[in-house]
């Protein structure tokens, strides 16, 4: 359980950084926290020729409000989101997912840039800001583009940063005042990765759901927003009978991975409970707004 | 096969100065256990799942399977060792006596310090509040009830 040898560079600034990727691409890996890369190098499952820590580079710190958004540096630790009054204050839905994300010692280094990146299937932050329609910062000497969240993730692991690219910030807009959120998930041990999951964010009018975006995490390969559940539920008075009918339509937008976690049908069943909790909680947080 | 990459490093363990070349490979608690010979630290599972390897370093408990050594460049650095001898957790220490919190002790000096930084925020607990703190913390032996008990006496004695 030890790692493969590589090359360690420990970079000076941004532009040191972005230098040793448009050189070495995909040969290389960023070290942030290295909550999932050192177990990835200890387990041998990748065998980078490069890992370039980031870990000094100031621009990709900090939490900051911006232009109606919160801007989170990617190499916010997760302890850093979890105690943040702008988070609080702000941004409910991560609020609400933090105390889910990982153990106290791996919140103390894992970073929130580095959560993104990495796109973990069951992983909490890539469903939270999916759900918040997010935009994803990355650079490289090319330039530096934002990606809205949902065009991000594409596939297991896979996400739309270029092998050249470094992930520098994540904005978040600001919940909106007629807004709920609502953070769920099912996870064998606390702080382990999730079962099923759901990251709730709905315009309510005391029962009447407005509209609502649905994302669904743990059970799928990637962070999955459920429209057919979501034309279900818009404009709609929150009811046991709406309930079913959303419960029937998540059936179109999910298709469970089968793994030691439980069977497709397991999951889905799982992931249906959630919903109907997770919008029980949602009227009841607009209520009392 | 390429050489072995070094590097030099500098940090404090346990208050003392330590200057040493080390592979760039090597994880923290390799380093502190056969460079230093602080072997209160414990290797469980070499991922990150099970917390034996707990150190805290600038202040905040981590994985020590989970950090480079060369990552601790400049950093402070403490270990069961040095959290003994500081008495910071003596009267946990004692507790877990008390109330049988260890029998064959490997995750020991894990749950002690990250237990420390539970105590360290000086305010009261929830016992699930102490089990949901605890979590990444496997043990094996006494199915965690007096290891919560123990947590739980010393956080009511010193939060009065």
């Amino acid at each position: 359980m030890k790692a493969p040898r590589f090359s360690y560079v420990r970079a000076q600034s941004l532009d040191h950084v972005l230098q040793l990727l448009a050189e070495h691409g995909d040969e290389a890996r960023i070290l942030a926290g290295g909550q999932s890369l050192i177990p990835v190098l200890n387990m041998r499952l990748s065998q980078p020729k490069l890992l370039i820590d980031i870990n000094r580079i100031e621009p990709l710190k900090g939490i900051s409000r911006r232009d109606g958004s919160v801007r989170i540096g990617a190499l916010a630790r997760h302890v850093e989101v979890m105690s943040s009054s702008v988070v609080q204050d702000s941004l409910p839905l991560i609020a609400e997912a933090m105390p889910h994300v990982a153990h106290v010692a791996v919140r103390n280094r894992g970073t929130f840039g580095g959560s993104i990146a990495l796109a973990d299937p069951s992983a909490e932050l890539p469903a939270c800001i999916v759900a918040l329609a997010a935009r994803v910062v990355v650079q490289s000497t090319r330039g530096r583009r934002a990606i809205a969240a949902d065009e991000f993730f594409l596939d297991l692991y896979e996400t739309a940063r270029k092998p050249d690219e470094l992930l520098v910030e994540v904005l978040i807009p600001e919940q909106e005042d007629d807004c709920v959120s609502v953070f769920m998930e099912l996870a064998r041990r606390h702080g382990d990765f999730a079962i099923a999951g759901l990251a709730c964010y709905a315009r309510c009018k005391d029962e009447m759901v407005n509209e609502a975006r649905l994302v669904y995490f743990g059970s799928e390969v990637k962070p999955t927003l459920a429209v057919h559940a979501m034309a279900a539920l818009a404009r709609k008075q929150w009811t046991p009978a709406l309930s079913e009918v959303v419960s029937a339509a998540l059936g179109d937008d999910l298709d469970p991975i089968d793994n030691i976690f439980g069977s497709p049908a397991t999951k889905l069943h799982l992931q249906r409970v959630l919903t109907r909790r997770a919008l029980d909680k949602a009227v009841q947080r607009a209520k009392l707004q | 096969m390429s050489l072995e990459e070094e590097l030099a490093v500098i940090m404090t363990v346990n208050g003392e100065r330590v200057a040493r070349s080390i592979p760039v490979r090597q994880h923290l608690v390799d380093f502190l256990r056969t460079e230093l010979g602080l072997t209160g630290s414990h290797i469980g599972c070499e991922h990150g799942m099970c917390g034996a390897c707990s150190v805290r370093v600038d202040g905040a408990v981590v994985r020590g399977c989970l950090m480079l050594a060369v990552q601790a460049d400049g950093c402070d650095v403490l270990t069961i060792e040095g959290l003994t001898e500081s008495e910071e957790v003596a009267d946990l220490q004692a507790k877990f006596v008390e109330r049988n919190a260890l029998q064959c002790g490997y995750c020991t000096p894990g749950m002690l310090i990250t237990a420390a930084e539970l105590l360290k925020q000086g305010k009261p607990v929830s016992r699930d509040g102490i089990r949901a703190f605890l979590s990444g913390n496997y043990c094996r032996c006494t199915g965690y009830h007096a290891i919560i008990d123990a947590v739980e006496e010393t956080l009511k004695a010193r939060t009065g």
